[in-house]
């Protein structure tokens, strides 16, 4: 590539090294202390810039463009507030090991620690928020901190990784080299898993008559999905998903055991509670997975894969930990297995399926959640992206699709924050021009960032919005219920607005489906519009999620219908 | 003169005293990053120093943390995952060798003088500054002998007392390959020890 060696400012820089990552889009907005930055981006046509409404939405579509794709994704804003509204973006994706690049532009350095206009010292800021950050001082490391920013993002346990710069710097000149090596002596991700860790989890896997995979999050970030189904599939080991690791083996695979956990499966918790192996791959036992640990899945021992090893016995004690990439570890895994059949096992897993049918919806006229889930996962057979809220349509939505593919699940579930499913579709479908996307979301997080509604349309991407609109905080109102005595506060929206109307202001076809009997045609309707598409399904507003595990309880507190 | 005689895992508190060792690059605000994990977990530093390694571009940080064990153990592993974090080593169960500094002035009359010098040379400490009415004295080693003779000075009248807070580094290998405190796994503690060219950074 050209450039190397020519005296180049700050911001081409930026640009010469965004270039040389691979990147291809950017989501941003400017401000005053990156401007400079902004000045040299029409000198690089190849770095598609979409104008974002709030650097929050810049940080989720970013974000839903890392996930979706497995590339860094990458957000531009200025200083001082540009940079604080990045902070829910870039702990969302840390929480859910995203790899996402944030370029900051930052007072410049003479006025740094002078509480000048727009400053914010955003590198101390989200030190807890990052996989790392940088602050740059000089326009000669820009390009090495790029280099490392975006090794550190996207290696290992993947995370968000901030780059922060004064605007001085990128308006300075310096000789533009792009190192070819990282010199990281601190950072050595794993690669594959040390021999006698592997031979002894074969071991216990050879041991076992009940065993499960946990499967999270890790095996779509290492792209491991066709190791774990070689692997599940060779020993005939059912496979529980994790939120996160929803789409690592397709959900009607017949080893597909359901999702564990508060709201999950109950067959599926069910399963992970009489197993007498789990075997969690790229799994960290997230507290609404094992309620209290002191009583979770006790009749089991552990096998814990992760790449991350401060994951090793920090939530739950493991026997066997192998620390490595899960794609390499399943690889050197797999042929130290033998053979076998769980017959009497999976039986009973059926069995567990049949007797508590968690995707059972009761018998209603009325329009539910579940209705709205189960149709477009029908209408779409688990093919193209779903994106979620948080709340009880996110819940019904890991319950109810059906995914056919491959990584193709997304949602904030470590953070658990509302409004991502607005941008992070967004970001999701300029990744996957040609696949068709929706966005479940709830009333409440939607409102929160539809202000992207209009980067949306000026893009022309055609993400279907599916708001399960029951005018209230669904999920608050079903704690409110359950664990407050009924004492219903500030759940219940009064004045939402009219969601057709607000998409029609927003130039975006708008439908409202109010019965079961339009749901479907509703549905083909959004996806044949070549465009986008905000539908509010108008659900009953009385209806909780099940099946539940209160929060710090375990398996014997699931309840599984309301009372 | 061993000064690691005593227990340095016990406290009075049902809490123990743990003592980290960790390699960082000299990257600005590694300090603010270790300490920000320990903060999170609400752990009270005790004490920490930091000064230059063996390896240039590279500090060594001794940190005493107050905390359940197994916390303290998990907090280590996550420092290790910082980037500019090299080695992270809980050294409290291994055989270490450790040291604190103390500058302590006392107010010292012709009278006195004599007297607390007969003190410092007990407790083979050093007078490092001499006034008219106070001296100065620089005393190293165990925390316990320092607690015991700013105890002893205390009636001559302390005005200052400058603590560095503990140094401390694993005992020599009695033999190669044996124990050295960064390539084994202490049995007593669960804590992830980074093999040198492998650490614990995802």
């Amino acid at each position: 590539m050209g450039n190397e060696g020519s005296e180049l400012s700050g911001a081409q820089i930026v640009c010469e090294s965004l270039i040389r990552e691979g990147v291809d889009v950017v989501f941003g907005l400017p401000g005053g202390a990156i401007l400079p930055l902004y000045g040299v981006l029409s000198q690089y046509p190849e770095i598609r810039h979409i104008l974002v409404r709030h650097e929050q939405g810049g940080a989720h579509a970013a974000d839903g463009y890392a996930r979706s794709t497995g590339k860094v994704g990458v957000a531009f804003a200025t200083s001082g507030p540009g940079a604080t509204n990045l902070i829910t973006g870039l702990a969302t994706a840390m929480m859910d090991s995203a790899p996402v690049v944030a370029i900051t532009g930052q007072v410049g350095r003479a006025a740094i620690g002078r509480d000048a206009f727009q400053e914010t010292d955003i590198t101390g800021a989200t030190l807890p928020v990052t996989k790392h950050n940088y602050l740059v001082m000089r326009a000669a490391d820009i390009a090495w901190t790029m280099r490392e920013a975006f090794h550190i993002a996207r290696t290992g346990r993947p995370g968000p990784v901030l780059v922060d710069i004064p605007k001085d710097v990128f308006q300075e000149m310096a000789e533009f080299n792009w190192p070819e090596e990282v010199d990281l002596p601190g950072y050595h991700p794993p690669g594959d898993g040390a021999i006698e860790d592997v031979k002894a989890a074969a071991k216990l896997i050879e041991e076992a008559e009940r065993p499960v995979i946990l499967a999270g999050h890790g095996v779509l970030i290492s792209k491991a999905w066709d190791e774990l189904r070689e692997f599940a599939e060779k020993a005939e080991i059912p496979v529980i998903t994790t939120l996160l690791g929803i789409s690592s083996l397709p959900s009607k695979h017949r080893l597909n055991a359901g999702m564990p956990g508060m709201h999950g499966h109950a067959y599926a918790s069910l399963a992970l509670d009489e197993a007498d192996l789990i075997i969690a791959a790229g799994a960290r036992f997230d507290d609404r997975i094992t309620g209290d640990t002191k009583r979770f899945a006790l009749r089991s021992k552990k096998i814990h894969i992760d790449v991350d090893p401060a994951e090793i016995d920090k939530n739950v004690k493991a026997n066997v930990a192998v620390i490595g990439d899960l794609k390499a570890v399943l690889n050197q895994l797999t042929p130290e297995i033998s053979q076998n059949t769980h017959t009497e096992w999976v039986r009973r897993i059926e069995h567990l399926k049949a007797e508590h049918p968690s995707m059972k919806i009761r018998e209603t006229d009325e329009m539910l959640g579940q209705h709205v889930v189960k149709t477009i996962s029908d209408v779409t057979g688990g093919r193209g992206q779903m994106v979620t809220g948080v709340g009880l349509h996110q819940m019904w939505a890991a319950q109810f699709w059906q995914s056919a593919e491959p990584n193709n699940w997304h949602t904030s579930g470590g953070l658990g924050t509302m409004g991502f499913e607005v941008p992070a579709a967004m970001g999701v479908q300029v990744g996957n021009p040609d696949s068709v996307v929706w966005s479940v979301a709830g009333d409440g997080g939607f409102q929160m960032t539809m202000s992207e509604l209009a980067t949306i349309k000026e893009n022309n991407l055609p993400v279907k919005f599916a708001i399960l609109n029951n005018n209230m905080l669904g999920m608050i109102t079903q704690w409110q219920d359950l664990f407050y005595d009924r004492g219903f506060y500030a759940n219940a929206y009064t004045g939402n607005p009219d969601f057709v109307k607000l998409a029609e202001a927003f130039g975006i076809k708008g439908l409202r489906c109010t019965s079961q009997d339009d749901l479907e045609a509703t549905v083909r309707e959004a996806m044949e519009h070549d465009g986008p598409v905000v539908v509010d399904f108008v659900i009953s507003a009385e209806e909780n999620v099940y099946p539940m595990i209160p929060a710090g309880e375990s398996i014997e507190q699931l309840i599984e219908e309301p009372a | 003169m061993s000064m690691n005689g005593s227990t340095p895992g016990s406290s009075s508190h049902g809490l123990s005293k743990r003592t980290v060792i960790a390699l960082v690059q000299d990257r600005p605000g590694v300090l603010a990053r270790v300490a920000g994990l320990f903060r999170r977990r609400g752990f009270n530093i005790a004490s920490l120093v930091v000064g230059k390694s063996e390896r240039q571009g590279f500090s060594r940080m001794t940190f005493e943390v107050e905390g359940d064990p197994s916390i303290v153990s998990h907090v280590a592993r996550q420092l290790d995952k910082l980037i500019d974090v090299v080695e992270v080593t809980d050294v409290t169960d291994l055989d270490i060798v450790w040291r604190e500094m103390a500058l302590i002035k006392v107010a010292a009359s012709a009278e006195t003088r004599g007297e607390i010098m007969q003190l410092v040379e007990i407790f083979r400490a050093k007078i490092v500054d001499v006034g008219a009415e106070a001296i100065g004295i620089e005393n190293t080693g165990d925390p316990d002998k320092i607690d015991s003779m700013i105890a002893l000075l205390r009636p001559f009248g302390v005005k200052e007392v400058m603590r560095t807070g503990r140094v401390a580094m694993p005992r020599a290998a009695l033999e190669e390959g044996g124990m050295d405190g960064f390539n084994v796994k202490s049995p007593e503690s669960t804590l992830w020890v980074a093999q040198s060219t492998d650490t614990g950074s995802v």
